[in-house]
């Protein structure tokens, strides 16, 4: 019975995230279009993880680069390690890192704040005033999460590279000239690329598991607590899984 | 679609247009059974009280005359709507001109008052103009007697300010038909009075026809011209709010006499 239960469960959770995200590609095209709630959420997402981001980003950079020195100084391969950090960065550890704290700040965010909107009737209350809950509350929320974590993946980047550069720098005297020359040697336009595509995608898995979860809140106090709690580990877990996909993609290609 | 003297051949000479009609509404959750096989008809600027035990399913009757919930069989029509066969553009237009006012109120509370009130003008008419707005804002408040409240938040409003706030909420689109859910529970005597003169006042000065759904025997004597009872979910006891208070039903007797 109960295994029946789950079964049902399941089936019915994947039809509804079907048409949850049928719903919100239908309507991010078509008009109209919630230019000012887009912007306002945009705002807050920077805003909010900004100096989080800075900070983490930094002291990546910085770690990072010292946990490489020692290995690479005993092959006599010192002087590559700007080319390894950039790579390292760009590749992977600034997109991983962007994500995953805004898969736990704005994934349990959106979770929380629309599962009590759901809980207290207020989307039902929108609903029957016929002035669209779905684009309003999930379509603005997805397309800005989408939009702000490239732009939040490149300024982690630099910042982690900037730490890097403090210390490369207290290592052998590199200066910033010469260190970025090696950077941009060793990044290629690919790598640029993809880190961008795959940091769109870990925005919109986010803001679509986040939404889901709040959207479809069950009722209850207990409910939004729920809500973000599945935002947050989902959306941490869909950001692995992407980024697995994505290399693969690239080992192809390379 | 026919008009009334068409529809109701049988009724035309004694009834104004029927702008609710349920004939037949069934609602199950899982195995449990919520309605079952409600009638009920609500003319042109009639009160309807729908009475009843909590639990018995008056919210749920409610959320499906506005199609958040859909009931499992029968035909809800409001309007010259048939709400069972129903396409998303036909709903959006006819939940512009039906006004529901929450249980519990359900004001966006990251908004200000000002801001609940003008979030359906913007987005359902496109009223954008400052002045305009303002000013229909503050006709809307002076309706409920609120005006002081613009710029607070509902945090800062207790519970009464709240319902009448949702109240002014949905008068603010001019809807023909209001459906008031439980608009004066949790309320004292003296402010529950207040909100039934306030749906008294609104049918005079919006000619709305209204559903309202409570268990407070006071608010449906003050409001109603007809009276539905609604026991385990059956809709068998109707007619005006004397003729209820006579009825031998057992469970009715209980709720009068408290
Ligand atoms: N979405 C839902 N899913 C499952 N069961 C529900 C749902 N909504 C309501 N019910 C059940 O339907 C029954 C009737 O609920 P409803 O909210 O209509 O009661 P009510 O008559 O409005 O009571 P009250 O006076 O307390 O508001 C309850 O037993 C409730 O558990
Ligand atoms: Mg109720």
């Amino acid at each position: 019975m109960a295994k029946i239960g789950t079964v049902k469960e399941i089936l019915i959770t994947t039809a509804e995230v079907y048409d949850f995200c049928k719903e919100f590609f239908v309507k991010a095209f078509t008009p109209p279009f919630e230019a000012k709630e887009i912007i306002k959420q945009c705002f807050s997402i920077g805003n909010k993880s900004f100096l989080l981001i800075s900070f983490t980003s930094l002291l990546a950079g910085v770690v990072f680069t010292k946990q490489s020195q020692p290995s690479l100084s005993s092959f006599g391969a010192e002087s590559w390690l700007p080319s390894l950090v950039s790579q390292a960065v760009v590749r992977s550890l600034g997109p991983l890192i962007t994500g995953l704290i805004c898969a736990g700040k704005f994934g349990s965010n959106m979770g929380a704040e629309l599962g009590s909107m759901r809980v207290t009737e207020q989307i039902d209350a929108m609903e029957v005033s016929g002035t669209r809950p779905f684009s309003y509350l999930v379509v603005s929320r997805v397309i800005a999460s989408t939009f702000m974590l490239p732009i939040l993946v490149i300024y982690s980047d630099a910042v982690a590279l900037f730490g890097s550069f403090i210390m490369v720098n207290s290592f052998n005297d590199t200066g910033l000239l010469l260190f970025l020359n090696e950077v941009s040697v060793s990044i290629t336009y690919l790598d640029i690329g993809s880190s961008l595509i795959k940091s769109a995608l870990f925005g919109l898995s986010i803001g679509l598991i986040g939404c889901f979860a709040g959207y479809h809140s069950e009722k209850g106090t207990t409910g939004v607590g729920k809500a973000a709690n599945t935002a947050v580990v989902v959306s941490m877990f869909s950001i692995f899984i992407i980024d697995i996909i994505i290399l693969q993609f690239l080992n192809l290609v390379r | 679609m026919p008009n009334t003297a068409v529809e109701n051949d049988n009724t035309i000479s004694i009834h104004p247009k029927k702008m609710i009609e349920i004939i037949d509404v069934c609602k199950s959750f899982d195995e449990r059974q919520i309605l079952k096989n409600i009638n009920l008809t609500v003319y042109d600027k009639e009160n309807l009280v729908v009475l009843g035990r909590s639990g018995t399913g008056k919210s749920v009757l409610i959320k499906c005359m506005v199609g958040l919930l859909t009931p499992d069989s029968g035909s809800i029509k409001i309007l010259d709507y048939n709400l069972t066969a129903i396409n998303k553009e036909e709903l959006n237009e006819l939940r512009l001109q039906v006004g529901f006012s929450f249980q519990g109120s359900a004001l966006y509370d990251s908004m200000s008052v000002k801001e609940n009130l003008e979030f359906p003008l913007k987005r359902n008419l496109a009223i954008y103009e400052r002045q305009k707005l303002h000013e229909l804002v503050i006709a809307a408040l002076q309706d409920v007697g609120l005006e002081h409240t613009l710029n607070l938040y509902p945090a800062e409003l207790s519970g009464g300010m709240k319902k009448r706030i949702g109240i002014a909420r949905t008068l603010i689109l001019n809807p023909k038909i209001m459906l008031y859910d439980e608009p004066t529970s949790g309320l004292d005597p003296i402010t529950s009075g207040e909100i039934n003169e306030l749906i008294l006042k609104v049918r005079e000065k919006y000619n709305t026809t209204s559903v309202i759904i409570t268990h407070d025997i006071s608010c449906a004597r003050e409001v109603s011209d007809k009276v539905v009872a609604l026991v385990n979910g059956e809709s068998t006891l109707q007619g005006t709010f004397d003729e209820l208070k006579k009825s031998e039903n057992s469970e009715l007797k209980q709720f009068f006499n408290y």
